[in-house]
């Protein structure tokens, strides 16, 4: 029985003439535009100074702060009123004003101050603006100190801590590497939770549901041949992925390409399970997509693909621990940069089966072949 | 006059009755602006450290002390071996690991230097740019501490300042992010649909032999749309003046008016897409793909335009969110009037009527 329901539904996705071709360009199209675009990866802020000072000092500050690469000097304002209209006009993300007498007052020990304004209305950019440039016055600091110090008075009197951090895992702090495997589950989600979903409906609307209603097919039967032809698209889906993460992007997971596809069979039954549940209730197939839409926009919002899900507040945490796309988005993550291995992320494992199991328990029971 | 109010009923029944989207379309905005404006933030808040300290001492019990202190990071485990930092990372229990040298106490005592290096999982880069700024900067103050009187005579302290957002409120910039997609969304892509279901159902040639003028047929579709969008834009505007805390700063007619415009190149946008498609499914992936993706991406809503690569930086310019969104940010919170904004508003009036005149020239009256 289920060998001819199959044959059916390959049949009618083949046939379709639109799919297959949206299986290979959707995955290549996402992975090969939104790592560009998709980046915080902050450069090239528009830096005004306003130097009121014009000395050595605040030259030397100035120029360390454009050869840091962080920064572009857009302007140099004779005022803070000026510098802000740059900013209005979005010109300038930041400015750095040095006040008159800043080297005076640095070479006559009464300390320096230096005012950075930053744009905040995206507060992410702002911030690491802001972070950035106070960094790269703290090394200048450093340099500072050490020209101005008397030699050996410093180190004896005053006991320095010497700092230095290392970043693990990602050690060029390149946004793509962190933005690839989430991607690729952002697609693997869409395409395995949008055309189940669509499934269902269409063959309400075109009526050829009552056929099957009235064939002796049983419900869980039909939803099996629902699910595999998607489960088969979904493996396709990720294998294009790795492919295009390692020719374009140089990424190959540090974990074993098993562990990944042991996860994504999982995590395609739950969402395309998702898909058939909401199939069941829509009549109609605007009402499918907006449903799908709806959930999917939440998903994504809360998986920690844009902002990390630890700094958001207790009952956002809990919504987003009942978020499929949440579990495979750090299993991805994990086992492409940490190469963990499923033993240590058996969590998410219980999760994605749980999810699976409880989809399509459901998806059957809202199946009815009754009107 | 009476033909067209009635056409008009008829349109605002199909929308009214089928409650799955109404409710949708009206609680997607409202939830959109919550999450936004309450769960997601990117600040730096109770990360996970780990210290791996060799021996115990006073200086290095004090660091963590103040680590554990700030509102920052919570100190979750303690080590002493440096086999021990992989599993945490591993494991994910903690997102940092400080690690403090042999003998780090005594060796400051009597050396004077000592070392502290600060291990970060990079996975999200900025995230650990700055939780690691953060480390620094308080190990900085113990250090600050430890000098006492002897304070480096030539500090040079950065005095910040967060422009029009001092609470970096990540909905400051959302809410004018949510504007531009709901409404597009609503106007383009509903009233899409709304017109090629007509075709696709068959009742289209209906409409066109009744003795309506295709004018009309057109106005009747987009009213409730109209005054759809127009009602989710109050709610946002109410949510995010009083739920939110976002305040305009700016006039609030020329939102207004800025708004009316751009739900008008919406609605002829989606008025284009419905002459060029023919099934519901083909109008539907054209505005998804053409319309939705675009404006999340390119718009400047999520990422900033100046940091992608030049080719998207020109694509971004034919998406008309970006124009709205960057007017609408400048009104509503940096509080410009509407004179700095006549770029965005002349090229949205051009964008507009771009588009209407393409769609009223391609409205088929006759049936294929």
């Amino acid at each position: 029985m289920i060998k001819y329901l199959l044959r059916k539904e390959f049949k009618q996705i083949l046939r379709n003439g639109f799919l297959p071709k949206m299986i290979f360009i959707f995955p290549l199209n996402v992975l090969l535009i939104f790592p560009w675009a998709a980046s915080y990866e902050i450069k090239n802020l528009n830096l005004s100074v306003i130097d009121n000072d014009h000395s050595t000092y605040s030259q030397q500050l100035t120029q360390k702060i454009i050869s840091s690469n962080y920064f572009k000097l857009t302007d140099v304002s004779p005022n803070y009123t000026r510098a802000l209209k740059s900013i209005e006009k979005g010109e300038s993300d930041i400015i750095l004003e040095i006040p008159p007498h800043f080297e005076k007052d640095l070479v006559n020990r009464q300390g320096g101050k230096v005012m950075i304004s930053a744009n905040a209305v995206n507060g992410m950019k702002g911030s690491i603006g802001m972070t950035y440039l106070s960094s790269i016055i703290g090394d200048y600091n450093g340099q500072v100190v050490q020209d101005l110090m008397p030699t050996n008075a410093g180190t004896n009197s005053t006991p320095t801590i010497q700092l230095d951090a290392q970043y693990r895992f990602n050690p060029h702090l390149n946004y793509r590497v962190f933005m690839v495997p989430a991607l690729m589950v952002m697609i693997l989600t869409l395409l395995c939770g949008f055309l189940p979903a669509v499934s269902i409906v269409t063959e309400k609307e075109r009526g050829t549901m009552e056929q099957i209603n009235v064939s002796p097919v049983s419900k869980s039967m039909f939803i099996l041949a629902k699910l595999i032809p998607y489960w088969i698209i979904g493996f396709i889906v990720i294998s294009i992925g790795f492919l295009v993460a390692w020719a374009v992007y140089g990424l190959i997971p540090a974990g074993y390409f098993a562990s990944i596809y042991l996860f994504a069979a999982i995590y395609i039954l739950a969402i395309s399970g998702l898909g058939l549940v909401i199939s069941n209730y829509a009549s109609t197939l605007q009402q499918a997509m907006f449903i799908v839409f709806f959930f999917m926009m939440l998903f994504i919002m809360l998986s920690g693909l844009y902002t990390p899900i630890d700094s958001m507040p207790e009952w956002a945490k809990w919504i987003a621990a009942f978020n499929p796309l949440k579990h495979f988005m750090i299993v991805m993550r994990s086992i492409y940069l940490k190469g963990s291995n499923p033993l240590q992320l058996m969590n998410q494992l219980m999760a994605l089966v749980g999810f699976a199991v409880f989809f399509n328990t459901w998806a059957v029971l809202s199946y009815h072949k009754k009107n | 006059m009476k033909q067209l109010l009635s056409f008009i009923r008829k349109e605002f029944y199909h929308i009214l009755r089928d409650k799955t989207t109404m409710m949708i379309l009206l609680l997607m905005p409202i939830i959109q602006i919550i999450l936004f404006g309450f769960a997601l933030t990117t600040e730096v808040k109770d990360t996970q450290v780990a210290v791996l300290v060799p021996t115990n001492d006073e200086a290095s019990s004090r660091i963590i002390d103040k680590l554990d202190a700030s509102a920052y990071f919570d100190v979750v485990a303690k080590i002493h071996t440096t086999d021990e930092i992989q599993p945490i990372f591993r494991d994910a229990k903690a997102k940092l690991v400080v690690v403090f040298e042999d003998h780090f106490g005594e060796k400051l005592r009597h050396n004077g230097t000592a070392h502290i290096q600060l291990l970060a999982d990079a996975t999200d880069p900025n995230a650990a740019t700055s939780f690691t700024f953060y480390a620094s900067n308080i190990i900085n103050s113990y250090q600050q501490e430890l000098m006492g009187e002897n304070k480096n005579p030539y500090q040079i302290t950065p005095e910040v300042k967060m422009l029009f957002n001092p609470q970096m409120k990540s909905s400051f910039n959302f809410v004018p992010g949510v504007l531009g997609m709901i409404m597009l969304l609503i106007c383009a892509m509903m009233t899409s649909i709304a017109i090629v279901r007509e075709k696709e159902m068959g009742t289209m040639e209906i409409l066109l032999v009744s003795p309506m003028k295709p004018i009309y047929i057109i106005l009747s579709k987009i009213t409730p749309y109209f005054v759809l969008s127009c009602v989710n834009f109050a709610t946002i505007m109410l949510l995010s003046v009083f739920v939110l805390g976002v305040p305009i700063a700016g006039s609030f007619m020329s939102l207004v008016a800025v708004s009316l415009l751009y739900i008008f190149v919406s609605l002829s946008f989606g008025l284009l897409v419905s002459t060029i498609t023919n099934s519901q499914q083909a109008a539907m992936l054209v505005s998804g793909m053409g319309l939705m993706i675009p404006v999340m991406l390119l718009s400047g809503m999520m990422f900033p335009i100046e940091n992608m690569p030049l080719p998207l930086q020109w694509l971004s310019c034919i998406v008309p969110a970006r124009w709205y969104i960057a007017a609408v940010k400048a009104i509503m919170i940096e509080g410009l009037g509407i004179t700095s904004v006549l770029k965005e508003v002349g090229i949205l009036c051009l964008m507009g009527t771009i588009l209407v005149t393409i769609s009223l020239k391609k409205f088929k009256v006759r049936l294929e």
